[in-house]
């Protein structure tokens, strides 16, 4: 892992930690503004992708792998959570003809 | 033995349990014989018993079951028979059933007959047990269940609403001497680790002589038996208690109920004496209740007012007795007053009946010649309670005069006086009510007739008893060694030093000086006799309307106005707190417990709108969220 360490820390760090802040920022921004499901689901990937950056920029630094495994985790969960996430917009389509969340108001407390 | 304690409590509870049950489907005589056969049943048992009794009889506890242990005091559900018991049990039954036959012909037209003899006989199978139970918890029971009777016979005509009145009044009053009996009886089983008659009798002894729990004990007690004996202060119950039928008045006044306090008193007599304070004390209330009631019953205009003042007036010389510590004396005139009690009230039904239910004596009059069984056998009853020479009533209150006059002469003053006043009510009541012109209406005079012989029967025996009563408790110096049977035969039920204390008293008086005081008595008697009668008779004063009388006659119709005293101490006192209670709920507390719930529910109505179902509006404020966490961390940071 040395190499990589090495050429990793040339680059300042301060740049990782901008550039998962401006990924993730377009992340929430684009869950917020956007209405249709399946570019939100693609806004959220955005920012775990920020995130895992910033844990493999992390790990590299400090020479730890543990925050690369998590790097793994996450990329696991969130394929496990599209899955269930594209099942039900696809569910909803099927029922509503549209994937426009803001049609969706069914959880009304 | 055992078997027959226990069929004379049972026979009763058996047709009280059959007429309550069936009564509705059955024929009125079949009812109606069936109550009285139930009572007179259990009467002839306790004869049978007391033939096999006598002075020497030890004390007998005959436990059913036991019942249940508490803090170490175990309680039994037993009877005890002895002498006291007996005797008590032979009037309940016998003139219990005499009221129960009566009772077939007076209420032979009313609707809830079948009801009625349910009633009488739960009645009498409480007073039963009242007086059989061995220990104070069965005499409670009893003592509430002959409350819960009463309640219900008095109200018996409960679409009157004053008659339902007269009976809540009676069951709340009644309740005031309940509490306070009941606190005595805890306070007995905490002292003794007992409740039963026997073996507090036995520990009495470790009670200190007038000490403060023992006092605190006796106290209890008595306050409870000024409420079921109707003293003072809880004795306004009784008149007003005149609202049930007249048989009923007849059973609580002279077999039942107001008995119970005297009863109580005796039963208790090894604490009693223990307490010459409270004695002192029952001495007092005694006397103002026999003054207070014999005044009240000068001026009544209700036939059955002025009896039932009697009978608190009666009561009072009853518990005079007992404060002098002349407990058998007491019983003597329960006994006495019993026989021509139940007699005259039973006669007054007699009345009310030809009179078609006229119960205001002014309106009455004359009906010597209409109802000649009633007025014979109504004569001897007032005779007996007046003082006529050696009818029962006579040598009973004489023997409470004497007593009172050996403890100091000025009680027996006072004692003469109410005695005389006895004597004034009693033959007003009988001059207007018997004599003079007939003043009821056309229609009423029509009607008058005697009553049928089921009612009439009854009078008779009473009549016999009233003039024979006497005879069992002779003064000494007519029995000659034999005297006093009632009071050698009850000798058991007392310990040693209620016995030397009554002796005292009873013996303090020589011979002459007893001679003399009976023949004041006598001499008062017939004077006041010939008064009445020349008021009443020659000169033929009227009964006036409670409106019209003036002076000490208006005090006495009014009652001294201390109905309208409780009305306005205690009623409105109540009232009061009451309506403040109320005020304190419903501004108060309603208002802390709606401002809980109303906080609630409008918080939860605006945390509502956030909740619009809308994904972005959650993201937005979740994203918001995060961003307010981050920024407070970083400036707390």
């Amino acid at each position: 892992m040395g190499e990589v360490n090495t050429f990793m820390q040339s680059i300042p760090l301060e740049y990782f930690i901008i550039l998962s802040s401006v990924l993730f920022s377009l992340g929430v921004l684009g869950v917020l503004v956007r209405k249709n499901a399946i570019v939100m689901l693609g806004c959220v990937e955005l920012m775990l992708n920020s995130v895992n950056l910033l844990l493999a920029a992390f790990s590299a630094y400090n020479g730890n792998s543990d925050g690369q495994l998590l790097v793994f985790f996450i990329m696991v969960v969130a394929a496990a959570e599209v899955a269930v996430g594209l099942a039900i917009i696809a569910m909803l389509y099927r029922n509503t003809r549209s994937v426009d969340v803001s049609i969706f108001n069914k959880l009304r407390g | 033995m055992e078997n027959l304690v226990y069929a004379i409590i049972l026979l009763p509870l058996l047709g009280f349990l059959i007429n309550g049950l069936f009564g509705k489907n059955l024929p009125k005589t079949v009812v109606g014989s069936l109550a009285t056969a139930m009572v007179f049943g259990s009467f002839a048992i306790a004869v049978y018993l007391f033939l096999n009794f006598d002075s020497e009889s030890q004390p007998q506890v005959f436990t059913a079951f036991e019942w249940f242990r508490v803090n170490g005091i175990q309680i039994n559900f037993g009877f005890l028979i002895d002498q006291l018991s007996l005797m008590m049990v032979m009037i309940i039954t016998g003139i219990g059933s005499l009221i129960h036959l009566y009772s077939i012909g007076y209420m032979s037209h009313d609707k809830g007959f079948y009801k009625f003899f349910t009633y009488l006989n739960l009645f009498i199978f409480s007073m039963l047990l009242l007086v059989m139970g061995s220990n104070y918890l069965i005499l409670f029971i009893g003592w509430e269940g002959v409350g819960l009777c009463s309640y219900l016979l008095i109200g018996f005509w409960y679409t009157n609403e004053e008659y339902g009145k007269a009976a809540r009044k009676a069951f709340i009053m009644n309740r005031i001497g309940d509490l306070a009996l009941l606190i005595g009886i805890f306070m007995i089983a905490s002292q003794t680790n007992a409740i039963d008659y026997l073996s507090i009798k036995q520990n009495a002894g470790q009670f200190e002589l007038d000490g403060t729990i023992i006092i605190f004990i006796t106290a209890s007690l008595f306050i409870g038996a000024t409420g079921k004996s109707a003293q003072v202060p809880l004795y306004t119950w009784l008149p007003d208690a005149m609202a049930g039928p007249t048989p009923v008045s007849a059973l609580i006044h002279a077999a039942t109920m107001v008995t119970a306090g005297i009863y109580l008193v005796v039963r208790s007599n090894f604490l009693f004496t223990l307490a010459p304070t409270v004695q002192g004390g029952i001495l007092f209330i005694g006397f103002l209740t026999a003054a207070l009631a014999g005044f009240y019953a000068l001026r009544q205009n209700d036939i059955k007012k002025v009896l039932a003042y009697s009978t608190v007036s009666q009561l009072g010389f009853m518990f005079i007795a007992l404060g002098l510590g002349a407990y058998t004396t007491a019983m003597f005139h329960v006994m006495t007053h019993a026989f021509f009690k139940a007699l005259m009230f039973l006669g007054a039904g007699s009345v009310i009946h030809a009179m078609s239910n006229e119960q205001d004596m002014r309106f009455m009059g004359g009906l010597k010649k209409y109802i000649p069984i009633t007025h014979f056998t109504f004569l001897i009853g007032t005779l007996a309670i007046s003082g006529f020479p050696l009818l029962s009533g006579m040598i009973s209150k004489d023997e409470i005069l004497v007593a009172a006059f050996a403890k100091n002469p000025m009680y027996w003053v006072l004692l003469f006086i109410l005695a005389a006043t006895t004597a004034a009510y009693m033959f007003r009541l009988y001059y207007l009510t018997f004599h003079g012109e007939f003043r009821g209406t056309e229609e009423q005079k029509h009607h008058l007739h005697e009553s049928p012989s089921t009612m009439t029967l009854p009078l008779i025996v009473l009549a016999i008893f009233s003039v024979l009563g006497g005879l069992i408790n002779l003064p000494h110096f007519i029995g000659h060694g034999h005297y006093a049977k009632l009071m050698e035969w009850l000798k058991p039920v007392l310990t040693e030093e209620s016995y030397k204390q009554m002796e005292a008293t009873l013996s303090g008086v020589p011979f002459g000086t007893e001679m003399i005081l009976l023949g004041a008595t006598v001499v008062m008697f017939f004077t006041v006799w010939f008064i009445v009668k020349n008021i009443y008779v020659n000169k033929k004063k009227q009964a006036l309307p409670e409106e019209q009388y003036t002076g000490w006659e208006k005090l006495s119709a009014r009652k001294l106005y201390v109905d309208e005293l409780y009305n306005a101490l205690i009623v409105k006192t109540v009232e009061g707190l009451g309506r403040g209670g109320k005020m304190f709920d419903k501004n108060v507390l309603d208002k802390a417990v709606d401002f809980v719930g109303e906080g609630a529910e409008d918080s939860g109505r605006s945390m509502k709108r956030i909740q619009n179902g809308n994904v972005e509006t959650y993201i937005l404020i979740m994203s918001l969220a995060v961003g307010i966490i981050l920024i407070v961390n970083f400036i707390l940071q």
